[in-house]
């Protein structure tokens, strides 16, 4: 029989006023698309506010990862205000502490060194990706 | 009264999904910097949702011009909804039609056609931006 794959929702804060917002959007494009392609999805964080229902099915059907910036919690906050609670949240601002030579800067677009956190950031992350789908599988 | 509004709060929907999303976003940080800095705050939408208070104040401080990729029209409804009514709402694909542009295509980065459109989209922010203060005043 042919098994439904698994997916696991990344959901980024994507915030605009700040760098750490453009790295939480950029760390979860790196997940979604080079490192855990098929896996991890993502989908509009102000659509799911918006109530949309094809965005909540998401969420609701598969687990869910939050990605935010800063000590705000957007993206978490958001998941939960539609009644659902995130299977992991990171932070951004974490990644940055732990790799300290990396420098991330810009909005628009991240400079090289926020692009390379973005990267890491995404290798960590990826772990509890797999994590999630097997437990999903089972 | 005549009160002097000083700035206008652009609101950007961001939408991760679609390239569209990415050109509200990228127009908008054009518009606050490049375009008409000074004149114009945003803030992060989800923040309506997890902020206190005093974000949700946002569009009741300042008048406020969301801007969002497609039809679905997050950023204006989720303003409304938490905030307060925006005084123009513009939509990336409605505007990209009007000017007989392509859609963009990346979502991640936006291409050099892409950038272009992103500069056109800037601009109708910034003069709905003009056209608000005008009333304003």
């Amino acid at each position: 029989m042919d098994k439904k794959a698994k997916k696991v929702a990344v959901l980024a804060c994507s915030g605009i006023g700040k760098t750490l917002g453009a790295l939480a959007r950029e760390t979860t494009y790196e997940l979604v698309e080079r490192v855990r392609p098929g896996t991890a999805v993502t989908t509009c964080l102000a659509l799911l506010v918006a109530g949309d229902p094809e965005a909540k099915r998401l969420v609701f059907d598969n687990p869910v990862i939050a990605i935010d910036g800063c000590a705000k919690e957007c993206s978490k906050k958001s998941i939960e205000s539609q009644g659902r609670k995130v299977a992991k949240a990171y932070q951004t601002i974490d990644f940055i502490k732990k790799h300290k030579g990396l420098k991330p800067e810009g909005i628009s677009e991240l400079n090289e060194a926020g692009q390379r956190l973005a990267a890491l950031a995404a290798d960590d992350i990826a772990e509890v990706v797999d994590e999630l789908a097997a437990k999903e599988d089972k | 009264m005549n009160t002097k509004v000083p700035y206008v709060g652009v609101v950007s929907c961001s939408g991760e999904e679609l390239p569209e999303g990415t050109t509200s976003r990228v127009a908008c940080r054009k518009v606050l910097e490049d375009l008409r800095p000074g004149k114009s705050v945003t803030i992060c939408l989800p923040l309506f949702i997890a902020g206190d208070e005093e974000e949700r104040k946002f569009a009741t401080a300042y008048p406020t011009v969301t801007i969002d990729g497609c039809e679905k029209r997050c950023a204006a409804k989720a303003t409304e909804k938490l905030s307060g009514k925006p005084a123009k709402c513009l939509v990336v694909s409605e505007i990209l039609k009007e000017k007989g542009l392509p859609r963009p295509t990346k979502v991640r980065r936006l291409g050099q056609e892409d950038k272009a459109a992103a500069q056109v989209v800037a601009e109708e922010i910034a003069r709905a931006i003009d056209e608000v203060l005008e009333k304003a005043e």
